[in-house]
């Protein structure tokens, strides 16, 4: 037992519902540590920083401060037992002025004007409206407000995302600094270049649970990837008939320099019919709100995209489905009528324009909802409540809609975040199969080892823009996962 | 896996009920009226020797008589709820119909009069699916300023043709105080149309569309629906309906007046809750609501007979609305 | 400075608007003076207190439909208690049972987690129900002193009416504003979450926001019965109104901002444009119609404006 320990996180567990997030995670930070929290997508990370800042009660284990179990039941609690966080969102209230802000934590304002100074950040007003101010402020002010408070333990959860450079710098220099005056930290971070530079070890989750404890130290990098993938289970996919359909030669939809403020910058790629393509990306690089835009939800603020040779102008999802183009959403919820029978969901489509709210054509519509059921093999025992099924079987249900309206272009945005593995398994030959029959298919997924499995080729998008388009046949994880973080073959070899 | 076993039984239960209100509903109807039964021997049983079983046929006559205006008034709040809204201009719609009606028929005659008295709720429902379809105002708020105009409308029509007097037109009166075999002709005007409304929400697809955009908007817009055409064929199908029902009740009352139907309002939403439809959307049924009404009606008769007030009745409507609207937030831990 | 200005440009627009159609009245009918301000100023004194009740329920990011219920049932307590005592302890009784029935309004809200638009609709009933339960046809009577006070003016220039409206408000709200809980209740309706992340007692928030409409629903009913002489347990047309005064006068529905000024000044800027409509002698159920229009038009550009600024 480190009689400098601080924090200390053990045996955390949390399900929801039928999902379990986390398994066994364990943390701790001792005086003047900066430890890092390393996690691949839906390891688990975001649960476990929500666990151990009282947002969230764990099912099991313990938070331990300086040796103490500690009653972190809400946000408030855990600021007052010396831990403060600072979120990816920043958690201040937009319409109040900075002062106002301030009062609401009990924050004093000579040591916060101090750090936001020391931050970088000039001319910064009390009575500025936090709404008016950009992002990257919003962070910063975040951040001066929880040194200000002088915890004990710093919660920094993708702290330097949105950042501009010379600002990171100061972020990590600041943060350096108060370590080395005793303050604890927990480091949330995809940035392996940061997190070589700032901090001292490196905790690493993986499916729910801690699977290990590295000191940083040079080439680390390799060593912490290898712990993030694991030893995957060899999915039996990897026999997915891969009979390539003939891909076309004209694209069916091109997207040029397209960017959507603020997050997306520059994105341009080509889908060709009978082609899986492949998206990789780490949360929040802009493939949602590429997806989004592609399906007509939001016009994109620059550039253009074409489909078969017209440029086009969504302005609703129905221009979309229209030009032929439908989207299967990351999050089931967002698609599904949770209380409608699975019948119904399928069905939804065929009664979405006017010329459609007459008599229900049933028998044209049970052909066609029977063929998506069973070419998906949706499990139809608990028909009559889509919430009653299982994540893949709904999952299922989300594809199956646009299989059985007729499919040219489909967006798949991560369709096996969270389903059984059998279900992965039908979803494979699935994608395979459509572009087989001359679909084009945007897949993007959070699990890279599918890549390989169901794509062509796949574009690589980091911080708003398309880094590298690769084959995705002849892509490892190890590659995958590199090209994913911004690291250039040139870096790693570094 | 399946995950309806890891379900408390309460929770399976709930959803059985909510699944099919109408067969509880039913029990609790005919709990009540034999608790009517109990407080006022005699009044509901029909077969009884003499003037006794005739007055009973005649209350239960009565009983369905007075719920058809207030059922057809609760399709219109079991409709909007459906997409999670509500239509509080329902009741001035009908009140404004039957004003309208009564005065131009002496004028007109009856067909111009009824024409134009179904168009009045036309007008008034268009409006409100603008607003809450294409500004997106809330339905509540929408309908409510609709309803207050209407109003202001009607006061200023009724300086207009103060000495028009009023006539009412005979087929209204033959559907509202008429009876055949002791039940009322009103039902010749409801059956079809309940059949309308049943036809309308599980066979077509605006039926569909409303269950799916009370279900979920985002999800029924992803599919390509653009709801505002929804909502805006919604209200004005819903001001039609109600301009129906102040036309009906018209007939029955036989007499015009600028708060004729706005009483109704409050017990049409109601009924419509009590029906089991749900005020936050994607669930509702009109068998429901018509029971709904029958027992709101079968409450007022056993209020009445207990000399209660009315405020003690405002009250207890609004009670009913709040209980039974927790209690499904509670059961399905939805909102 | 200009920041101050920026802030409140708004409010100062309001202002101005209300500032010519003062000039539009008094051109229209030059011998407007007075007491013809003293009577605008009377007339929208419930409309004043119940959209001030509005504004902060909008304000915590709720809605409160019950607001002219409540009005009626502390109207006919006050005229049924002042037939039996003091003016003074009616008065505090009555406040005391606003305060109550707002927190019973917010207390159902945050515990049944029913949205606050189906539970104050409820209410809006309940509310109603008791009211007639108080008092069953319009009846009681006001204290004489409470009634003459809402008349002609102590202090130059300004009518009476005017002059408790701004006290009331002032009492209640600029204590509020200042305090720890005013910023909650700012922080509540701008944005849930970051004020529960930022230690914020959401709910209790709420509730404390509830029971101060509830209050001011107390002063709306109070100057109701000084207006009447009389309680009338049938609730006026105060929810259309308060709601597009809230509106118009710059607090967002959906919450987190705005205050209690700009609304006021809207009440204020309705009741000339009905004055002036009935100078003009305009039919007074024409007057009505108009008034709706302006209200639902009010509240339909402001949803609009409000999409269009969380779109971006």
């Amino acid at each position: 037992m480190n009689a400098n320990q601080i924090l200390d996180a053990s045996g955390i567990a949390k399900s929801f519902g039928a999902v379990k997030a986390l398994v066994d995670a364990s943390l701790s930070v001792s005086e003047g540590e900066i430890v890092a929290l390393m996690g691949a997508n839906g390891a688990g990370k975001s649960t476990f920083v929500k666990i151990i800042t009282g947002a969230l009660t764990p099912d099991n284990g313990k938070v331990l401060i300086r040796g103490k179990q500690a009653r972190v039941g809400s946000p408030a609690e855990a600021r007052r037992s010396g831990l403060v966080p600072v979120y990816q969102e920043p958690s201040l209230i937009p319409d109040l002025d900075v002062a106002d802000n301030l009062r609401l934590t009990d924050t004093p304002i000579a040591p916060f004007e101090r750090w936001v100074k020391e931050l970088g950040i000039e001319g910064l007003s009390l009575s500025d409206m936090v709404g008016d101010l950009p992002l990257a402020t919003l962070r910063i002010l975040d951040l001066a407000r929880a040194l200000a408070s002088e915890p004990d333990v710093l919660l920094l959860d993708e702290m330097t995302a949105a950042l501009p450079s010379d600002l990171v710098e100061r972020v990590l220099k600041v943060t350096r600094q108060q370590a080395d005056k005793g303050m604890g930290v927990i480091y949330v971070s995809h940035r392996f270049n940061e997190i070589s530079e700032l901090c001292d070890r490196a905790t690493v989750l993986r499916d729910g649970q801690t699977v290990g404890d590295l000191v940083i130290e040079p080439g680390v990098e390799d060593r912490a990837v290898e712990l993030m993938l694991g030893q995957r289970l060899d999915l039996a996919a990897r026999e997915v008939n891969k009979t390539r359909g003939t891909i076309g030669d004209t694209p069916r939809v091109r997207v040029k320099g397209v960017a959507i403020a603020p997050k997306v910058t520059d994105i341009s790629f080509d889908m060709f019919p009978g082609e899986v393509l492949g998206v990789v990306a780490l949360e929040g690089q802009g493939q949602d709100e590429l997806f989004e835009c592609l399906a007509g939800f939001m016009p994109p603020t620059a550039g253009s995209i074409e489909v078969n040779g017209t440029t086009t102008a969504f302005r609703h999802p129905a221009d979309a489905i229209a030009a032929g183009v439908k989207f299967v959403p990351g999050d089931r919820a967002d698609a599904l009528l949770a209380q409608r029978s699975v019948r119904e969901n399928i069905a939804l489509p065929f009664s979405a324009r006017m010329s459609s709210w007459g008599w229900l054509k049933m028998r044209h519509e049970r052909e066609r909802v029977e063929h998506a059921i069973d070419r998906l093999q949706i499990d139809t025992r608990a028909q009559g409540e889509v919430q009653r099924l299982s994540g893949g079987n709904q999952q299922k249900v989300t594809i199956g809609r646009w299989l059985a309206t007729g499919v040219e272009t489909l967006l798949l945005f991560d369709p096996t975040r969270g389903i059984d593995v059998r279900t992965k398994r039908q979803i494979y030959p699935l994608v395979r199969e459509l572009a087989e029959q001359g679909s084009s298919v945007l897949f993007y997924t959070s699990e890279l080892e599918e890549i390989p499995l169901a794509c062509d080729r796949a574009v690589v998008i980091f911080n708003g823009r398309v880094v590298d388009i690769i084959d995705a046949e002849n892509a490892d994880e190890q590659t995958l996962l590199r090209a994913a973080y911004g690291l250039t073959a040139q870096e790693g070899a570094a | 896996m399946n995950m309806a076993t890891t379900d408390s039984s309460m929770v399976r239960f709930g959803r059985f009920l909510r699944d099919n209100p109408v067969i509880p509903l039913l029990a609790f109807l005919v709990l009540m009226i034999a608790v009517l039964e109990v407080i006022r021997p005699g009044i509901v049983t029909p077969f009884r020797a003499g003037r006794d079983g005739l007055i009973s046929t005649f209350w239960v006559g009565n009983l369905i008589k007075f719920a058809i205006p207030l059922a057809m008034l609760a399709a219109c709040q079991v409709l909007t709820m459906l997409t999670a809204g509500i239509d509080l201009s329902a009741g001035i719609v009908a009140t404004v119909a039957a004003f309208v009606c009564a005065t131009l028929s002496s004028i007109w005659g009856p067909v111009p009069a009824v024409l134009i008295a179904m168009s009045m709720g036309l007008v008034v429902g268009v409006v409100n699916g603008i607003g809450v379809g294409v500004v997106r105002v809330h339905p509540l708020i929408m309908t409510l300023g609709t309803g207050l105009i209407a109003t202001g409308c009607m006061q200023v029509y009724q300086r207009l043709v103060i000495n028009a007097g009023s006539e009412i037109p005979a087929v209204l009166s033959w559907l509202g105080t008429g009876r055949t075999l002791s039940m009322p002709n009103g039902l010749f005007l409801f059956v079809p149309f309940a059949l309308f409304v049943f036809w309308l929400m599980r066979f077509t697809g605006f039926g569909r569309l409303l269950f799916a955009l009370g279900s979920n908007e985002n999800a029924a817009k992803l599919s390509g629906v653009r709801a505002w055409q929804v909502y805006v064929a919604l209200y004005a199908l819903s001001g039609l309906i109600a301009a129906l029902a102040g036309l009906l009740y018209l007939g029955m009352i036989r007499q015009t007046s600028l708060s004729l139907a706005s009483p109704l309002l409050l017990p049409s939403v109601a009924a419509a809750v009590i029906g089991g439809t749900s005020i936050f959307g994607g669930r509702g049924s009109f068998a429901g609501a018509i029971v709904g009404a029958l027992i709101i009606r079968v409450l007022d008769t056993m209020l009445t007979l207990m000399q209660m007030p009315e405020g003690a009745r405002t009250m207890l409507f609004g009670l009913i609305i709040l209980t039974v609207t927790a209690i499904y937030v509670r059961i399905t831990g939805s909102r | 400075m200009s920041d101050i200005i920026k802030k409140n440009a708004w409010v100062a627009g309001l202002v101005a608007l209300l500032f010519v159609l003062l000039v539009l009245t008094k051109a229209i009918q030059p011998s407007f003076g007075m007491s013809g301000l003293e009577s605008v100023a009377r007339a929208a004194l419930p409309f004043a207190f119940a959209t001030a009740g509005m504004a902060v329920v909008v304000i915590v990011g709720g809605i409160d439909l019950s607001v002219a219920s409540m009005m009626a049932v502390c109207a006919v307590t006050a005229a049924v208690l002042m037939e039996r005592m003091a003016g003074v302890p009616a008065i505090l009784i009555v406040l005391g049972l606003g305060f109550v029935m707002g927190l019973i309004n917010g207390g159902l809200i945050v515990l049944t987690r029913v949205p606050d638009i189906v539970v104050t609709l409820a209410m809006l009933f309940v509310w109603e129900g008791v009211a007639l339960l108080i008092l069953e046809s319009p009846g009681g009577a006001t204290t004489e002193w409470l009634k003459q006070s809402i008349r002609g003016s102590v202090i130059p220039f300004v009518p009476n009416a005017l002059a408790i409206i701004a006290l009331c408000v002032a009492v209640v709200w600029i204590p509020l504003r200042r305090s720890k809980l005013g910023i909650s209740i700012y922080a509540t309706g701008s944005d849930e979450l970051a004020a529960f992340r930022s230690g914020v007692a959401v709910g209790r928030t709420k509730i404390v926001a509830y029971g101060v409409c509830g209050m001011f629903c107390a002063f709306g009913g109070l100057s109701l019965a000084s207006l009447t002489g009389i309680g009338e347990p049938v609730p006026g047309p105060y929810l259309m109104a308060s709601v597009a005064a809230v509106v118009l006068g710059g607090v967002v529905l959906g919450g987190g901002r705005g205050g209690l000024l700009g609304p006021i000044i809207a009440v204020l800027i309705l009741r000339i444009v009905r004055t002036i409509l009935t100078l003009l002698a305009v039919d007074p159920n024409v007057t009505t119609i108009i008034e709706g229009t302006i209200m639902v038009g009010v509240v339909m550009l402001g949803t609009a404006a409000t999409l269009r600024g969380a779109r971006k």
